[in-house]
């Protein structure tokens, strides 16, 4: 009886797999009949639509104009994730394993997650004046406090007889973060790095909107200015594909370390 | 002797309950299940894990229906609803987090209609009753697992329910508080004077408390032993001092363990 | 002394010393004050314009702007997110919509909004929607399914109507979660419709800072925008103490 029940729940999960894929496509669909619907009642005058949009991207990545923005854009955002990500780490472990320190910062942070931050960028403006420097600080300015508060709440939660063992091996602090943190609180640690890197590419992009010449989010605003309308919805596209490659890679890579850690 | 005169009518009535689970796979949970228990008596329901013991109280209580066969409270066939007069106390912490003891007890009778002040009285009485006075303003988080479960049967107390059902109340508590409880609950039983149906995995804590214990066989459930204890009305824990106790547990678990077997063997 | 009481005097202590600081190097001319004025200008610049009542139109549009983008993201989103809880295979099918919603920058559709909807309060509201709808949704599903199955049972056992089974015990149970979802379409709507109205706007708080920005006006800039963070701080922060004492009565100790 019981091998029975066992295939009758397996052919459960491909039939339930199969709908899913099937109800996948289905959504797919209706969200791109939905953005034909769009494009096509307001006359492309703010979307166009997705064949159109598609034809114009091919086109478009053949152009050397779109790469060079791409790159602009691409060589701030790495700059910026990988501060955000170093600081924003180091910081978290300082806070999480100092407790008192933690408990202090910890509603600063939070707070400041919480503010509009587009209201400090002429701050940013007046100090790093126009130029990929703010585009950086931008990026940081969103990418940074998250990766703080990630990493401190992982290593809070992590079970102290964890650090007991370091302590009973006599570990130096540093190889204690390095062989017992880190990896122990890896799984949270590259959660922190998934949330930081849509927050980062953020930050980065709407600098571009806001005060520069190059890169995708000028890109972008330029494409409305001038009623290329093909243009933005073609960037917007890039953009929203990029992101959410970017994040499922992410949440795989999350999903492998956290076996490990367990 | 338990008050089972011929005379009376029978408070709860199975008779051919069945009760099958659709699938795939289909399971038999239950049944068939003939069972009455009279007015006033205290019964308990033993079974090795998974015979169905949950199902049967749910299929009592109107929570679920019995695929076939009937169930007859105070002479009315159940439907699919839970009627008036019944009160059960769950397997798990049912105590709600967002309200105070009080007004967890108090819960109960908001859809009575009662008047303010009656309510006030019946919630003071069943929250002493069950020695909650002190924290009735305290919060469920506050309070221990066994606090809990006190807090859940004030709560189906105040109700006055002529037939209490209870699904291992105790099954999260150590057996020192065990046993307290079973004197609190007996005590209760005796104050209400309402029919008890207890579920348990605990063979002297059924053996300790009824008037008649029912054995179920494993899985599909159905009654294979029914053993009557004889111990007066204002018996308590110590109950277990006298002679006849062993024998009662005896014989229980020697209806019992070969099911129990029956039931790991599966399991395994 | 309690350690809570520590903590907070530290924290003060910190934030206290890091502005005296700033004033400080902003005084003594260690900061170039066409970049940064003094905090105590700060706040007398922010005072002043509050106070003439000169921002009057621009705090009405901004604050009711983000009042109604907060409003129709907990609308739409506690419905579509009851709605979704119902049924098991649309909450497969949206599950990993949502999980990666979040990582797309929401804000991009902004120039496509006002495009399509005009440079006034439509596309703010729409943005600030977009952007808090789905956290809402995602505290909604998460909320219903804390609701442990035995207070369902307690709620048929007591024969109570849907109607009341939903407000007396789903609602009550699902709220600590329901909540931190409302706090975050407030940070959002907050968030989306300042940021909008400063990189695209013709009225508004944001497009004040923006405005007083591009005229070189420093001390109305700074004034601004210290203005703005003391109203996203007290807003979030009235909601997170809201939400802490409803979390003290259910959690141990």
């Amino acid at each position: 009886m019981s091998d029975f029940a066992f295939e009758d729940a397996s052919s459960r999960r491909t039939s339930r797999g199969r709908i899913r894929t099937f109800d996948a496509a289905v959504l797919v669909l209706l969200m791109l009949a939905i953005w034909q619907a769009i494009g096509s009642w307001t006359h492309g005058v703010a979307v166009s639509p997705p064949l159109q949009t598609l034809l114009y991207l091919f086109d478009l990545v053949r152009t050397g104009m779109f790469w060079q923005h791409a790159a602009a854009t691409l060589a701030a955002f790495l700059l910026a994730f990988v501060l955000s990500a170093l600081i924003g780490l180091a910081l978290g472990l300082i806070f999480g394993v100092r407790r008192f320190a933690g408990e202090v910062a910890e509603p600063i942070l939070a707070g400041f997650y919480t503010i509009p931050k587009v209201t400090l960028y002429p701050v940013v403006l007046l100090i790093f004046g126009l130029g990929m420097s703010a585009k950086v600080a931008f990026g940081v300015m969103h990418g940074l406090v998250p990766m703080t508060l990630f990493t401190l709440g992982a290593v809070r939660t992590l079970p102290p007889v964890l650090i007991r063992t370091a302590r009973v091996m006599r570990l130096s602090p540093a190889r204690t973060m390095l062989w017992v943190l880190v990896p122990a609180c890896l799984p949270e640690i590259v959660n922190g790095l998934r949330i930081s890197f849509s927050l980062t590419f953020l930050g980065v992009l709407i600098g571009e909107m806001f005060s520069s010449q190059r890169g995708l989010g000028f890109l972008l605003v330029n494409g409305m200015a001038q009623h290329n309308v093909p243009l933005s919805t073609a960037v917007v596209t890039v953009i929203v594909v990029v992101s959410i490659a970017a994040n499922s890679m992410m949440l795989r890579l999350r999903g492998r370390t956290a076996h490990r850690s367990n | 002797m338990s008050d089972a005169a011929v005379s009376e009518p029978s408070h709860v009535a199975l008779s051919g309950v069945v009760r099958q689970y659709e699938g795939p796979p289909a399971v038999h949970a239950l049944g068939p299940i003939d069972l009455t228990i009279p007015r006033g008596e205290f019964f308990s329901v033993v079974g090795p894990s998974g015979c169905g013991k949950s199902t049967l109280l749910d299929v009592l209580c109107g929570l679920a229906r019995p695929t076939s066969g009937s169930v007859k409270f105070e002479g009315s066939e159940l439907h699919g609803e839970v009627p008036d007069g019944i009160g059960v106390v769950f397997q798990e912490d049912a105590s709600m987090p967002w309200l105070s003891v009080r007004q967890n007890v108090a819960f109960g009778l908001r859809t009575s209609g009662l008047p303010e002040k009656e309510v006030a009285e019946r919630v003071d009485h069943a929250v002493s009753f069950m020695g909650l006075a002190q924290f009735s303003d305290h919060y469920p988080a506050q309070l221990s697992g066994g606090m809990r479960q006190r807090v859940c049967i004030a709560r189906t107390l105040v109700l006055r329910p002529r037939l209490i059902l209870l699904d291992e109340p105790f099954g999260a508590l150590d057996q020192q508080t065990r046993l307290l409880m079973g004197d609190e609950l007996l005590r209760l039983w005796r104050e209400t004077g309402a029919t008890v149906l207890l579920i348990t995995h605990a063979l002297d804590e059924a053996a300790m408390l009824s008037d008649r214990v029912g054995v179920m066989s494993a899985r599909p459930g159905r009654f294979i032993d029914m053993v009557e204890t004889g111990w007066p009305r204002d018996r308590d824990s110590r109950v277990v001092s006298n002679p006849e106790f062993g024998t009662v547990t005896a014989r229980l678990w020697s209806s019992l363990r070969e099911e129990s077997l029956k039931t790991m063997g599966r399991a395994a | 002394m309690t350690r809570r009481r520590a903590v907070l005097l530290v924290r003060i202590a910190v934030l206290a010393g890091l502005t005296a600081t700033l004033e400080i190097c902003c005084r003594t001319g260690l900061i170039d004050p066409l970049i940064v004025i003094p905090p105590s200008e700060m706040v007398a610049s922010m005072i002043d314009r509050v106070g003439s009542g000169e921002l009057d139109e621009s705090i009405v549009n901004t604050f009711s702007t983000i009042a109604l983008a907060f409003v129709l993201a907990i609308g739409c989103g506690t419905l579509a997110g009851a709605l979704v809880h119902r049924s098991s295979r649309l909450r497969d099918v949206v599950d990993p919509l949502l999980a990666s919603y979040y990582s797309v920058p929401t804000f991009i559709f902004y120039p496509l909004l006002v495009a399509l909807l005009g440079l006034g309060k439509a596309p703010l509201v729409v943005l600030g929607v977009l952007s808090g709808a789905p956290a809402v949704m995602i505290s909604t599903l998460s909320g219903l399914d804390s609701v442990s199955p035995v207070l369902l049972k307690l709620a048929r056992v007591h024969r109570l109507s849907p109607a009341r089974t939903l407000w007396w015990i789903v609602l009550p149970a699902a709220l600590p979660r329901l909540f931190s979802g409302f706090k975050l379409a407030l940070s959002y709507a907050l968030i989306g419709v300042i940021a909008g109205e400063f990189i695209l706007s013709g009225t508004g708080l944001g497009f004040a800072i923006s405005f007083a920005y591009q005229s070189f006006d420093n001390r109305a800039m700074y004034g601004l925008m210290l203005f703005v963070l003391l109203i996203a701080v007290t807003a979030n922060g009235i909601l997170y103490v809201w939400e802490g004492r409803l979390a003290r009565r259910r959690s141990t100790g």
